[in-house]
């Protein structure tokens, strides 16, 4: 039998060079544009921030005489970026024992919402019914913004004893808010499954549950992933707002707190904090996401 | 459960027909194949064919007529009659192993994993997959794709086996390599196929019947064609053969006479626009104008015109 040319391996052998003479002297011009390309990237972000904080301090100045400038933030803010870990109070605490307050309810809100918005979006996916009966009351709800849920979440849970009704409901808020693109981005997912995919389980005579798991689920997985990260990005959000109207401590409520006591310097502290964690979310659930693509 | 009778024919369509909405694709569709044949049904694209083999598989029910298996009627798709996609359908996160082992693990549950593994091993190498086991469909070439879907319907041990298209997504070479492969699979297992596709000649080196389908809407099987050459076919020998290029002749009639589309004749009152044809012997300008030059269009006209005296 002649050996098939499609089924030897068609990996190629990368050739060894040999090094027998030294390597050239590169041109002056590449070496010098590579080391552009990479004072690029650190040089011109700094360049951004530096032009930012410059308009701080001309704001601060200027127009906007009751923000507190750029050193008075830093000499304020120093106790707590310096230590991170300490409590000094209930609402006096280093600034990453803050952030990890935040993280924790978070994480509580977003466990809730992924848990309730994925078969609520396999539903409305599979069921032509369901969606129609349900679909009209999801986009009414999705624009409603946390602020509003919040009181909702007070009133729901304000009768039940002994519970920690500020928590609940902050957790109230963060599931309902949180909860729509995984929602909408699943039902979309389970209808984009190629009829194929479908029609090689009902040949194999799979079961229901069989189909689910082996083909609908890993086929959905891409779309539920984009959900997850967007959903992340709204519960972290809708963090800080929970916080802010129920005084929780945490980056929201310090934030909120140190409004109220007239200290300004602590409130960009805060924003940039909230920007940072936001951004390193973000970027952790991307790379899961993409390790969960490529299978 | 009656044995089947030896005459029965193992799958049957009786006066077929299917619509969607308003097209009428499959027209009293009637089809008999027996146990062993390799039936060939040939077809312009658009036709109904995928139509065609999916109601064979039971993925579609008919609108009138009635599909059998086994004098049965068809209630829904099994793997007693496996399908080989047009598109691959392979599932993109597993290997061609898994794959493999998705037809094998559904169908024989209750067997040892060892023994099973080895019954997907058997059917990669049946296909010459072997080397390419833990690859993903990604990382495979058309070919290779449509022999692990071979190898998956082949696992599931068919009682027919349905081609639908699966070289036409190819090119020429690869179709003619994964060609041989069917022919030598059916020669080495005795199977029944019913292969749809495009191409006469791959329909005539390979099966033991030809049927033409009349091109839609409203498409229905021609009269079926005996193919009488003896096996193995050698592709390169039968380019010669004068059995071959009168066979091959009379496939490429029969569709195209099936094929000829019915006219109809409108007769209307329609009135006409009064056309003056553009005189092309008028020197032409290169002033862009709005509109074609007429023989009667210019014309020299004297003015006397009165000069102003105060």
């Amino acid at each position: 039998m002649t050996p098939d040319p499609l089924t030897s391996s068609s990996l190629p052998v990368a050739a060894a060079t040999a090094a027998t003479e030294p390597p050239k002297p590169r041109p002056a011009a590449s070496r010098l544009s590579r080391g552009f390309a990479r004072v690029d990237w650190i040089v011109l972000p700094l360049l951004g921030a530096a032009f930012v904080v410059l308009l701080w301090y001309l704001s601060s100045a200027t127009w906007a005489k009751e923000l507190p400038n750029p050193t008075r933030t830093w000499e304020a803010s120093k106790p707590y970026i310096l230590e991170p870990f300490a409590k000094r109070g209930e609402l006096d605490q280093g600034i990453l024992r803050f952030t990890w307050l935040s993280l924790v309810l978070v994480a509580k809100g977003y466990a809730i919402a992924l848990a309730i918005g994925t078969p609520l979006g396999f539903l409305l996916g599979l069921s032509a019914p369901f969606s129609k009966a349900f679909d009209p009351l999801i986009q009414v709800l999705r624009p409603v913004s946390p602020l509003a849920w919040l009181p909702l979440g007070m009133i729901l849970f304000g009768s039940w004893k002994g519970a920690n009704v500020s928590e609940l409901a902050a957790l109230f808020t963060i599931a309902l808010c949180a909860m729509w693109p995984t929602v909408l981005n699943t039902a979309v997912g389970v209808r984009a499954i190629p009829q194929d995919y479908l029609n090689v389980a009902r040949v194999l005579k799979l079961s229901r549950w069989k189909t689910l798991t082996r083909v609908m689920i890993p086929a959905t997985l891409p779309y539920m992933f984009t959900g997850f990260r967007l959903s992340l990005g709204i519960a972290w959000l809708v963090i800080v707002a929970a916080e802010m109207l129920t005084g929780r401590p945490g980056v929201g409520g310090f934030l909120w707190q140190q409004y109220n006591a007239l200290i300004y310097e602590q409130i960009i502290l805060c924003i940039l904090t909230i920007g940072l964690v936001g951004f390193v979310l973000d970027r952790l659930m991307s790379l899961v996401e993409r390790r969960f693509k490529s299978a | 459960m009656n044995a089947r009778d030896a005459s029965m024919p193992l799958l049957e369509l009786a006066g077929v027909s299917k619509r969607f909405g308003n097209l009428h694709v499959l027209h009293d569709v009637h089809l008999s194949v027996e146990e062993g044949e390799f039936v060939a049904i040939i077809g312009y694209s658009g036709s109904g064919k995928t139509t065609l083999v999916s109601i064979l598989a039971g993925l579609l029910s008919p609108d009138a007529g009635e599909a059998r298996f086994e004098g049965r009627p068809i209630a829904g798709p099994g793997p007693e009659r496996g399908l080989v996609f047009q598109n691959y359908s392979l599932l993109p996160w597993l290997t061609v192993r898994e794959n493999v082992a998705l037809a094998v693990d559904s169908l024989h549950p209750d067997w040892p994993a060892a023994e099973r593994a080895a019954c997907v091993d058997r059917h990669v190498a049946m296909v010459n997959l072997s080397a390419a086991r833990d690859r993903r469909p990604a990382e495979l070439s058309g070919g290779m794709r449509q022999r692990v879907s071979v190898a998956r319907t082949l696992a599931m041990d068919p009682r027919v086996l349905l081609l639908d298209e699966p070289f036409s997504a190819l090119d020429a070479l690869t179709r003619a390599t994964l060609q041989d492969e069917i022919a030598r699979i059916r020669r080495e297992q005795r199977r029944t196929v019913v292969l749809i596709t495009n191409d006469p000649d791959e329909a005539l080196l390979l099966a033991d019947r030809v049927i033409p389908l009349t091109r839609g809407p409203r498409a229905t099987l021609g009269p079926s064609l005996p193919v009488t050459l003896p096996h193995p076919r050698d592709r390169r020998l039968l380019q010669e053969s004068p059995e071959f290029r009168k066979l091959r002749r009379e496939v490429i009639e029969s569709l195209l006479s099936l094929g000829a589309r019915p006219t109809t004749t409108v007769t209307r009152e329609l009135v006409l626009p009064d056309l003056e044809p553009e005189d092309l012997s008028l020197p032409r300008t290169w002033t862009p104008r709005s509109g074609p030059r007429r023989r009667r269009e210019r014309q020299s006209v004297a003015v006397s015109v009165e000069p102003d005296s105060n």
